[in-house]
């Protein structure tokens, strides 16, 4: 069985959320509060409400698109807004240009809905997120499975989603480890396909779990 | 009347809490989490200061968080401040004008108030390492402050987004000098200099309120009450008060039951010892009229087995409220895997996301129409309760709690 050159170390990733007393009463509001919010917000709408949410496999995707949906009762821009994928994104500044730009061109499309009070505020908040080490460490693809199966989906979203805002950056640690230290590029590579948006982190693992197994041998 | 801190004994029903009760629950990795995090402050203090050791919200979250902190490592020390009559004349005159209602403040309401803050910080030392006070009535301990660490945090448990001008200005000379306030829910924010942590209410899924029951059980708390537990059961936990709006429950009931059969349940307290709930009673029984299929049931406050298998018993929970706090009848329901149908008020809808974890309604008419929709779409019922034990699981259990203070504490002290 093939030894890492490397362990991987998994954390226990926790979050505390900061109310940061912007709020949004329209989507002109939203617009100029995405412009001037932290990076901070911008990722605790986006990366970590995925987290939040990690139990849905539908309709949720970032706390905007859930809110013009909900709240603005404009699906066509909702949707547009969910389409956004955060594997994308190895910084949060193109992210939010995205976000920007996205509400901006269905703004000029329709003007109509800029003013329009929204059933409830949008609150804008920062993720505080700390992490610290678990007692879960592989050297092998064998303990690392035994270690994803006992970890938190917290330890998932940390490791699989957002790790790509770190370095290096776009990549999952997941599939770093796998090509760095065990030199399975191809099953680093399978692992980064598996979709976010349509899994629960419950079923992300699973399947990480299942794309592994194959490999155990090598 | 002299006045002193006391020191309650945290317990629940005999048994000091311990975190790996709550194993089975949550699951060994989130127990593992929390001691990860618990570890970075290992012997590191804790006091906690409130008004009340027993009744009400925040006694209960305590008598279960002081020992879960104490079994993680640290060292919690829970202290109640004392008063007299007058004391609490005032602090509750100060609780109600904060959510609003017009108060004609007297300036000796303010001198009574500061004065049995002096008297009960004379009486306490605060040198433990993360001083956490709950609500107003302790609010002016802040004095006791050092100008150095330890960390002092104000828990907010009230929606203060719209109160008397008069009461909050006064507590403004005491709020900023915390290090940071935690309130529970975005929308229940005022402006401040310092920051604000959202730290929402929980629920124990161990208490006599949310623990599992056996099946029998609940079929002889049904047989108790008359109701039938063969046709679709609509239950509404709550006091009898207007902004539950329990005749607005009755109407919805009353327009879905034309299209669905159903029973209704209206299960609460709070009509004996206040007038108005008396008379919030007296409505909804004459709204009830001679249906038979409409039960109100008056409980007496030790009802927490018998209100645990009503809820279990429902087909549907319904919270049709006109104002709320954070709602945590509704926490319950969803922790009990129930489709909910609730008012888009207060902490209402961070727990209820519409068509996900549950489903929203603004009137009689939409409350009535979710009702028909969720009773002739069982399958979409069931997964919304999925969905929203799942959301309990995630952020409204005391385990959460637990460690969103931990993290608090990490952050304020920089260990991380």
């Amino acid at each position: 069985m093939r030894v890492a050159r490397a362990p991987f170390q998994f954390f226990a990733a926790a979050t505390l959320i900061r109310i940061t007393g912007q709020r949004a009463h329209t989507l002109t509001d939203l617009l100029e509060n995405i412009r001037n919010c932290t990076d901070a917000s911008v990722f605790n709408h986006t990366f970590q409400s995925l987290q939040q949410h990690h139990f849905l496999t539908e309709g949720f995707s970032n706390d905007f698109a859930q809110w013009a949906l909900a709240a603005c009762n404009e699906p066509r821009l909702a949707e547009r807004l969910a389409s956004l994928d955060i594997r994308h994104y190895a910084y949060l500044a193109a992210l939010r240009t995205d976000l920007v730009n996205t509400l901006e061109t269905y703004l000029l499309d329709v003007p109509d809905a800029a003013q329009r009070k929204a059933f409830e505020p949008f609150y804008f908040c920062e993720a505080v997120t700390v992490a610290v080490p678990t007692p879960w460490q592989a050297k092998t693809l064998a303990e690392f499975c035994e270690g994803l199966h006992h970890v938190s989906i917290h330890t998932v979203h940390y490791h699989f989603v957002a790790a790509r805002l770190r370095e290096p950056l776009t990549v999952n640690d997941f599939s770093f480890w796998f090509e760095e230290s065990l030199g399975l590029k191809d099953l680093g590579d399978r692992i980064d396909l598996i979709d976010i948006y349509t899994n629960t982190l419950e079923g992300v693992r699973q399947h990480i779990l299942e794309e592994a197994t194959p490999w155990l041998a090598a | 009347m002299a006045s002193s801190l006391t020191t309650p004994t945290a317990s629940s029903g005999g048994k000091i809490a311990s975190l790996e009760d709550y194993f089975s629950v949550v699951g060994p990795s989130e127990v593992e989490e929390i001691h990860a995090l618990a570890n970075r402050l290992a012997g590191r203090s804790v006091k906690m200061v409130n008004s009340t050791a027993v009744g009400g919200g925040v006694a209960e979250i305590l008598n279960r968080l002081v020992p879960l902190l104490s079994d993680v490592g640290l060292s919690c020390e829970w202290s109640v401040i004392t008063g007299g009559n007058d004391f609490f004349e005032v602090t509750k005159a100060f609780h109600n004008a904060l959510h609003g209602a017009p108060y004609d403040a007297p300036s000796q309401a303010f001198e009574l108030f500061l004065s049995y803050n002096e008297q009960n910080l004379r009486h306490q030392s605060f040198d433990a390492d993360f001083v956490v006070i709950h609500d107003p009535q302790p609010v002016g301990l802040i004095k006791a402050r050092k100008s150095s660490p330890p960390h002092w945090v104000w828990r907010c448990h009230i929606d203060v987004s719209n109160p008397n001008s008069l009461v909050w200005d006064f507590l403004m000379q005491f709020v900023p000098r915390y290090d940071a306030v935690l309130i529970s829910s975005p929308n229940f924010t005022r402006p401040l200099p310092i920051p604000q942590y959202l730290f929402f209410p929980c629920i124990d899924p161990l208490s006599q309120k949310n623990q599992e029951l056996e099946a029998d059980f609940i079929r002889k708390t049904l047989e108790q009450f008359s109701i039938d537990p063969k046709r679709p059961i609509l239950t509404q936990v709550s006091r009898f008060d207007r902004l539950k709006d329990p005749v607005g429950v009755i109407q919805a009931y009353k327009l879905a039951r034309k299209y669905k059969d159903c029973q209704l349940v209206l299960a609460g307290g709070g009509a004996a010892d206040d007038p108005e709930g008396g008379q919030v009673l007296s409505e909804a029984r004459a709204a009830a009229g001679d249906d038979p299929d409409i039960h109100i049931l008056e409980l007496p406050p030790w009802s927490a087995l018998e209100i645990n298998a009503l809820q279990r018993a429902s087909t549907i929970i319904i919270q049709k409220s006109l104002r709320e706090g954070f709602g945590l009848t509704v926490t319950e329901a969803l922790w009990k895997k129930k489709p909910v149908v609730a008012s888009a008020v207060g902490g209402i809808p961070l727990q209820v996301i519409h068509k996900l974890t549950g489903v929203l309604a603004h009137s009689v008419e939409g409350t009535a129409y979710q009702i028909r929709f969720l009773l002739s779409n069982p399958s979409i019922a069931v997964r919304l309760g999925e969905n929203g034990h799942e959301h309990v699981r995630e952020n409204f259990l005391i385990t959460s709690n637990l460690k969103r203070y931990l993290l608090l504490f990490l952050t304020l002290s920089g260990a991380v």
